[in-house]
């Protein structure tokens, strides 16, 4: 169920066995029904493992939402070098703490995952890249690593199928970027956590420059139930082009924040004021960023008829990602919320391409002169124009990232930017 | 005659002008093909291309985004734009956003007149800027070696990097931190001291930010006289181009050359050229006469001299020097011959090995310290002497027949070299006490104040052109030895 909170509407499927120590040891993981999707895989051809997951629909939940079923059959048919599968575990982005929970509570539902893909893939090597600041889930996660080895489950004849599939968890040093998946691979191979530029896609030169994958730790965990009970089975939950359940990471201004694993395609209104308990202290809404710190605000109004999946977010005007729902009340100061992301974002640029390196930091400083009151009106139409040419011009999507909450907190909030460079006012309490 | 060649090229449209370039170009190299220019920094010719600093940027019919020219491919019927709205405006957006923290300290800057910060934004970029901000400041930085480092004026393209990474295959030079804080650096107290081909990182830094200690606010750029020319350092002979004011060599910059040294020199070769500024010339030809010097210019000179060397018995020896010219050893060489033959000698200064550049094989400072060792040596010339340059003249001091030296100052040899000669002739630029006993010494210009041609040490035959005027009197030695040929012997 769902940890620390749970509600009716839910549906357990990943998290299922959040906050029960059991599941975590590999006799508990079993007794709960465990690697038996494994071993029903092993016996298929990774070909149809393939087709299994194309049926069920899910899409990545790192937050492209890309069909995950179509990213392995990017992967070559022949296995003429070797392939490899990176799973990302690098969650970082501001509001997401669903791969960390996963990860701590059903370690060997990764596994599981991993093995599964790996098996599709015809990988012989799984990277799992753990953000470095998670300590405990890491260790969790290695002393179920070192279970399954111990069983057999990994290793040189995954569980008697002659299958050789090893798995190494690498732990990050803590680099946002580095949740980028090509930045994890430069990263992994112990370079400078910088993205790289595509074409060449992962699935032709990935790490170490061969055939890789890359899949988040929620899409991994959701295929041994997808290869256990079947495609269509999974796609009982969701709306027709985003399938199954997701976790959601509800945080801010609600009572009862935590992840509640729904279906896709519910209601944010009634994420928020059933499952979460509504707004603390019965303050109003004032906006909600559905997916992270990365994508543009929702007002309260577009909030209203948004439908949490990965089209009704984009039809709402702004983009489901992963999931991460940070609620805002009436006394959020939205200025000093979008410069501390933006400083979060200028922090973590790597700082390759330059209106990444130099947009993000000057968005920064003329965020902080709009805060302390010694802001102009020029300087949100200035903030407008750079944060345009931050979008789409470099080569990953950070910069992409500075300016959505940006841009559509000017455009949605501008009262707010205009109070503070007019009067020098603060909306909110203190 | 087209149909055949269809399989190899591709035919794309680069602002409504179509061009045919090979398959595999990029659309970079299809636009300068073209004759413009697309900005760019991270993007050298010899180096890999990150496709990190998003100028180059440029709009392809159909693609979704702006597109780096310097890694996509130029493909079939690709219709480009340069200078549409949406690539021209993001341009300037970036050309915009490297001023934001860039100093603009032009004034007292080196690179002040060849900068591509400078160019691209007076071409391009917006009149004003618009960041009211404080600047970040990162200070200097001496790298080691030649280099010193501007990091405020860096525009972060990592050539230099790549550059150590890459060609040189030590890797010196590394990025450190991250986003806006990131700088280029050394690693703790090592530097570019240990480079031997670290001199390159200035030239292909597109901005002030490394700049030539030796050349530290010597001159402006726009002063500059550049004059193609080629290296006297070694035998490899890389093309290089003289920069001059008030008839002073300033500096040595590679010219691009892909069969001998690609975009690239070595820092010994680059710093080698003290010597061609030097004062103390031999200007005036000067002969003995009776026991006095006589300078009364070259036509006295050289009559004296026919009718000395009239008279001249005990055979012909000569010692040359191979940082000179085809054009003057073979006039040396037809000159001894027209004296009946002789044995024409000469010495060169020998490394213990070689220094290789890994990353550009056919490049390397070779072991002979001289230019043109090759010409000598097919035009029957001997080596003598050691590795230092120096002996190996014993059979020469002690003629008594005709010495002609040209171009070895003979520093090594005491005041009774050649004074048992019966005619002591030395063509020089500088003189020493081992040219004394002369009789005759004349005025002759470096390969730095002359047209002429080496020959490197793969037989390749490269011409260089004056830099400098010959102070004095000075003449190309071909010029006075072949007034000679033909002289009554």
């Amino acid at each position: 169920m769902g940890y620390p909170y749970s509600h009716d509407s839910e549906v357990p499927m990943l998290t299922k066995h959040f906050g029960d120590p059991e599941a975590r040891t590999l006799a508990g993981w079993k007794a709960r029904g465990g690697y038996a999707a494994l071993e029903k895989a092993l016996a298929m051809s990774p070909a149809d493992v393939i087709e299994e997951v194309k049926t069920s629909g899910l899409r990545g939940r790192g937050g492209a939402g890309f069909p995950a079923g179509i990213k392995w059959s990017f992967m070559p048919k022949e296995r003429e070098k070797p392939h490899y599968l990176c799973c990302n575990a690098d969650e970082a982005e501001p509001g997401t703490f669903k791969d960390r929970e996963l990860i701590r509570w059903t370690p060997h539902q990764l596994i599981e995952g991993c093995l599964i893909a790996a098996h599709a893939i015809q990988a012989e090597h799984v990277y799992v890249y753990c953000r470095g600041e998670f300590f405990e889930a890491t260790q969790v996660f290695a002393r179920a690593v070192e279970e399954a080895y111990e069983a057999g489950i990994i290793g040189a004849d995954v569980m008697g199928s002659g299958h050789t599939i090893d798995l190494t968890v690498h732990v990050g040093a803590g680099a946002y970027i580095c949740g980028e998946e090509t930045g994890l691979m430069n990263s992994l191979e112990g370079r400078r956590g910088e993205p790289r530029i595509k074409p060449p896609f992962p699935a032709a030169a990935g790490v170490f420059g061969m055939p890789t994958t890359v899949n988040n730790v929620e899409t991994l965990c959701a295929v041994p139930h997808i290869l256990a009970n079947g495609g269509e089975w999974y796609r009982q939950w969701g709306t027709e082009k985003s399938p199954g359940t997701k976790i959601f990471c509800v945080s801010g201004h609600v009572r009862r924040p935590g992840n509640y694993e729904l279906p896709l395609g519910f209601p944010l209104s009634e994420l928020i004021h059933d499952v979460c308990g509504g707004i603390r202290d019965d303050n109003a809404l004032k906006a909600v960023i559905p997916g992270g710190s990365s994508v543009p605000f929702l007002s309260e109004a577009e909030c209203r008829d948004c439908m949490l999946d990965y089209e009704g977010v984009i039809e709402a005007g702004s983009m489901l990602g992963c999931a991460s729902v940070i609620v805002m009340d009436e006394k959020t100061d939205i200025v000093h919320q979008v410069r501390r992301m933006a400083e979060f974002y200028a922090h973590e640029s790597c700082g390759q391409c330059t209106p990444c390196r130099e947009g993000s930091d000057w968005v920064v400083k003329i965020l902080r002169r709009i805060e302390d009151g010694r802001g102009t009106e020029e300087d949100l139409d200035t903030l407008m124009e750079i944060t345009r040419q931050m979008t789409g011009t470099t080569i990953c999507v950070l910069s992409d990232s500075v300016a959505a909450p940006v841009q559509s907190s000017i455009e949605k909030f501008r009262d707010e930017y205009l109070a503070l460079i007019r009067r020098g006012e603060r909306v909110g309490a203190a | 005659m087209s149909d055949n060649t269809t399989t190899e090229t591709v035919t794309l449209t680069v602002d409504g002008q179509d061009v045919t370039v090979a398959k595999g170009t990029t659309i970079l190299q299809a636009i300068d093909q073209v004759g413009t220019e697309i900005p760019h920094y991270c993007y050298h010719p010899g180096l890999s291309s990150p496709a990190m600093c998003r100028l180059c940027l440029v709009e392809v019919e159909g693609a979704p985004k702006l597109l780096p020219s310097c890694v996509t491919q130029a493909t079939e019927g690709q219709v480009v734009h340069t200078e549409s709205e949406n690539a021209a405006g993001m341009r300037r957006g970036v050309l915009e956003f490297y001023l934001v923290n860039h100093p603009l300290d032009c004034p007292v800057c080196d690179q002040s007149g060849e900068c591509k910060l400078q160019d691209y934004v007076f071409a391009e970029g917006r009149e004003r800027g618009r960041s009211r901000e404080p600047k970040r400041i990162f200070g200097r930085d001496d790298f080691g070696g030649d280099v010193l480092f501007y990091g405020d004026r860096c525009v972060m393209c990592t050539r230099c990097v790549r550059f150590m990474e890459e060609i040189e295959q030590k890797p010196l030079l590394t990025i450190v931190d991250r986003g806006t804080r990131s700088i280029i650096d050394t690693f703790f107290d090592r530097g570019l001291e240990e480079a031997e081909w670290g001199g390159n990182v200035v030239d292909i830094c597109p901005v002030g930010a490394l700049v030539s200690k030796d050349f530290l606010h010597k001159a402006r750029a726009w002063d500059l006289k550049h004059t193609p020319s080629v290296c006297g350092s070694c035998s490899q002979g890389c093309n290089i181009d003289l920069h001059t004011r008030d008839n002073l060599v300033h500096r040595i910059k590679p010219r691009f050359n892909a069969d001998v040294n690609g975009h690239w020199m070595c820092d010994y070769g680059r710093g080698n050229y003290e010597w061609m500024n030097r004062s103390d010339r031999v200007e005036e030809p000067t002969f003995v006469d009776d026991g006095r010097a006589v300078q009364l210019g070259w036509d006295v000179a050289l009559e004296a001299l026919e009718q000395r060397l009239a008279g001249v018995t005990g055979g012909v020896k000569a010692v040359v020097s191979a940082s000179w010219s085809n054009e003057d050893l073979g006039a040396m060489a037809k000159f001894v011959e027209s004296l009946g033959g002789g044995e024409i000698v000469f010495r060169s200064a020998r490394a213990e090995d070689e220094s290789p550049l890994r990353g550009f094989p056919s490049l390397a400072r070779r072991r002979d310290l001289v230019p043109n060792i090759k010409g000598a040596e097919l035009l029957g010339m001997t080596r003598v002497g050691g590795d230092e340059g120096r002996g190996g003249l014993e059979g020469v001091a002690d003629h008594d027949g005709l010495i002609v030296v040209l171009g070895d100052d003979l520093a090594d040899q005491d005041e009774f070299f050649g004074s048992k000669a019966s005619l002591f002739v030395y063509l020089g630029a500088h003189t020493s006490v081992g040219a004394s006993a002369a009789h005759f010494t004349l005025p002759v210009s470096t390969f730095a104040e002359q047209k002429g041609t080496f020959t490197n040490h793969e037989g390749i035959v490269q011409e260089f052109l004056p830099a400098l005027e010959a102070p004095g009197s000075a003449r190309p030695a071909s010029h006075v030895i072949s007034s000679l040929v033909g002289a009554p012997a």
